[in-house]
């Protein structure tokens, strides 16, 4: 390949690194390359994050694979005249491993710095979704080949107990447990249950899963039908995933032309086959007595448990209900062993655990990392902080069964029971960053709003409650509020999650409750003051013009739609707090900083 | 589609296509092809995959340039979609972000025809299971 370059200098332009500089450093990279007459042979390409901020700006150098952390733009002319011409590495800019001590020289094989470790995700992003002979190339359904020619139900469920995987649905129960229990409830039909009925604002794991590797969901779920002894699986997955639907269909489709769905699957007497089932995008439908009672064709209404669905579920039989995540995990486990799986994440977390990036940070996407990684480490490293340089407030886990966790939990090891005893959960995955500018009352008045139109309205814990949780929160913002609804708040979350139905009421005053806990000054601050620190709450804001800066230019009066501004040209303006509709606009146009909020 | 009846049918189509993408991947053959996967997830999609898509399929039949584009997954980068990967024969697969018509004809132009690197590589920043040993 006849390329003009003979090296090259890759420089980070993820954000992370954007502030510390690097774009000025791949500008003096320029320069001095210039200045040596090298720019037709060096050149310098700007790439996105490679997931290690803490030790930003990165330069990687090629063909030679260096890696140097920590640049700055004074460094730019040493890297040229030592590296570059003379072929000597900056040693002070390598990489100095943390344990060993040592200086790594070559990023070839460093997995040091790499957080994430794909094993739910592991085809997605590699293989065509709708081609099934390129996950087969990739040790595709021999899992479920192992499984039916080589092993027993029973071995399949110890090793599934061994492995230690617990459901990726929320609740975090040992997936082979499950199996068992199910496999052990007496039934002449039993189902195997995928639930896709991901509803948590925010979280897109498991569509992400079903949209670019479906089969492995396919492949995990014959594998549980041999275990539990069920020949019937069914998908319940929401209308609104239309991708995610026409893939799996293609993938249900090609596995049963190729014999690896359907009777006698690889010349056993094992039959298998799969159905999709369509849900309208009702949250409480992923609670599994919802679910099932939607797949009946009932109203998505949750039941008391027990009888649990692995006893009674589906039309009354066996049934056993992992989510997509967990399903995804399970080839793995099987072909690489339990005793792989189980040494990776924490003592009673095993695995990994697939991540919704969003909010205000700014490597937004879907990552997966080993349990027992730091927040910390999601947020600011992976994740590449914060946007637009701003300071960290709260990360909110678990969507609206969740809570929000603070600064003092960044370095937190994610897992299962850590995340509960800092008052959150795991929830499916959804992770989102709030900042500085993120009301925390607004957030739990956001969630409860979710969860009061999400209710089945069955329990009057959950119908009733969260309405009046809401109307509460929905005072406090409008700068109604007492300081006896802060008792008030907390009494109600307590009886809610006492005595609600199921998950979600159970659930549901988490965020009321974790923001009540790291965010108390706030809430005192809407109810005594009047005002929202972060200038969210409308209700709570004056725009005020400072008759000093005010030259009486009259764009302001010009600019706002309600007519609010009067005064004289050419002499200070007034706002009348009546008309004012706080939209913002007047600030905007305002080129004398002349108006503020109060 | 044959049917497959037994492990060792199995094991056979694992094999077959597996050879055929070492193939592709390890020959020096310069009639090899070039691999192109487009993440096509939702996200992916709605930020333009599929126009990227067509695009790169009709400029490199225009050019004759020998190539597979294919479409894939989500890749976890939504900050950076679109996303492409390109395998060259012989060599590590690359991934880019941010790519437009625009930068999908820089990529043709520059890398895939004469190696010459652009912006907007998004590095590796994970391990696989094939890489974790215990």
């Amino acid at each position: 390949m006849d390329t003009k370059y003979k090296m090259y200098l890759l420089v980070c332009g993820g954000t992370g690194c954007r502030s510390s500089q690097s774009n000025v450093l791949e500008e003096r990279l320029r320069k001095h390359l210039k200045e040596n007459k090298l720019e037709n042979e060096v050149q310098v390409i700007t790439t996105g994050c490679f997931g290690f901020c803490e030790k930003g700006p990165i330069v990687k150098v090629q063909p030679d694979n260096t890696f140097y952390t920590q640049v700055t733009p004074e460094d730019a002319e040493e890297i040229i005249k030592e590296h570059v011409i003379k072929g000597r590495q900056v040693q002070r800019l390598l990489y100095k491993d943390p344990d060993k001590k040592e200086i790594v020289h070559d990023s070839k094989h460093m997995g040091f710095y790499r957080k994430q470790l794909r094993i739910a995700l592991r085809n997605c992003g590699f293989i065509n979704p709708e081609n099934i002979n390129e996950y087969i190339a990739r040790d595709g359904y021999a899992a479920v080949a192992k499984c039916i020619t080589e092993m027993t139900p029973q071995q399949v469920i110890e090793e599934m107990k061994k492995s230690g995987l617990r459901g990726r649905g929320g609740a975090g129960f040992p997936t082979g447990m499950k199996w068992e229990i199910t496999s052990k409830s007496p039934g002449d039909q039993k189902y195997v249950v995928c639930n896709a009925d991901e509803g948590d604002p925010g979280a897109f794991m498991d569509r992400s899963i079903l949209e670019g590797d479906p089969h492995s969901v396919v492949e995990a779920m014959a594998i549980c039908g041999y275990c539990i002894g069920a020949d019937k699986g069914l998908i319940y997955i929401r209308a609104e995933y239309p991708l995610a639907i026409k893939r799996l269909k293609i993938a249900i489709q090609q596995a049963q032309e190729i014999g690896l769905l359907g009777k006698g699957i690889l010349g056993t007497k094992f039959n298998f086959d799969i159905e999709i089932r369509y849900g309208a995008g009702a949250f409480v439908c992923g609670e599994e007595t919802a679910l099932i009672r939607s797949m009946e064709g009932g109203r998505g209404e949750s039941t008391l448990k027990p009888p649990f669905p692995s006893v009674s579920g589906y039309l009354g039989k066996p049934t056993n209900v992992n989510n997509v995540e967990t399903f995804a995990n399970v080839p793995v486990i099987i072909n690489k062993g339990a005793d792989w799986f189980n040494k990776i994440g924490t003592e009673k977390s095993k695995g990994t655990k697939v991540f919704a990036l969003a909010g205000k940070i700014n490597n937004v996407g879907l990552i997966e990392v080993p349990m027992g990684t730091t927040l910390r480490e999601v947020i600011f490293e992976i994740g590449g902080g914060i946007k637009d340089g701003k300071k960290f407030k709260a990360v909110q886990t678990g969507g609206p069964s969740g809570g929000c966790l603070t600064e003092k939990h960044l370095d937190l090891p994610i897992d299962f029971d850590n995340l509960v005893k800092a008052g959150s959960m795991m929830g499916s995955g959804g992770m989102v960053v709030m900042d500085e500018d993120d009301c925390m009352v607004s957030i739990a008045k956001f969630y409860l709003d979710f969860t009061v139109e999400e209710s089945c309205g069955k329990c009057a814990p959950c119908r009733v409650g969260n309405k009046r949780l809401y109307e509460i929160l929905d005072r406090i913002t409008h700068g109604n509020g007492k300081m006896e609804d802060i008792d008030l708040l907390r009494n109600l979350s307590k009886v809610i999650k006492d005595t609600a139905l199921c998950g979600l009421g159970q659930t549901s005053p988490n965020p009321v409750l974790s923001t009540l806990e790291g965010f108390y000054d706030e809430y005192v601050a809407h109810i005594k003051e009047h005002r929202c620190p972060s200038g969210r709450c409308k209700d709570l804001m004056k725009y005020e013009i400072n008759p000093e800066n005010c030259v009486g230019c009259t764009a302001c009066a010009r600019n706002c739609p309600v007519n609010a501004i009067t005064g004289e040209r050419k002499a200070p303006h007034t706002i009348n707090q009546e008309l004012c509709i706080k939209c913002g606009a007047c600030i905007e146009k305002c080129k004398f900083n002349a108006i503020f909020i109060r | 589609m044959n049917k497959i009846k037994s492990l060792d049918d199995l094991r056979k189509i694992k094999a077959d296509v597996e050879g055929k993408m070492k193939l592709r991947e390890h020959s020096e053959n310069a009639e090899n092809l070039v691999q192109i996967k487009v993440a096509m997830a939702t996200c992916g999609i709605a930020s333009g995959a599929k126009t990227v898509m067509d695009f790169l399929v009709s400029d490199l039949d225009k050019r004759n340039i020998p190539a597979v584009v294919t479409q894939t997954g989500c890749m976890g980068y939504c900050y950076a979609e679109p996303t492409i990967e390109v395998t060259k024969p012989g060599e590590e697969p690359i991934v880019f972000g941010y790519v437009d018509t625009k930068k999908a004809e820089e990529i043709i132009t520059k890398y895939i025809l004469t190696g010459e690197l652009v912006d907007g590589i998004i590095p590796v920043n994970y391990e696989k299971i094939e890489d974790k040993k215990n």
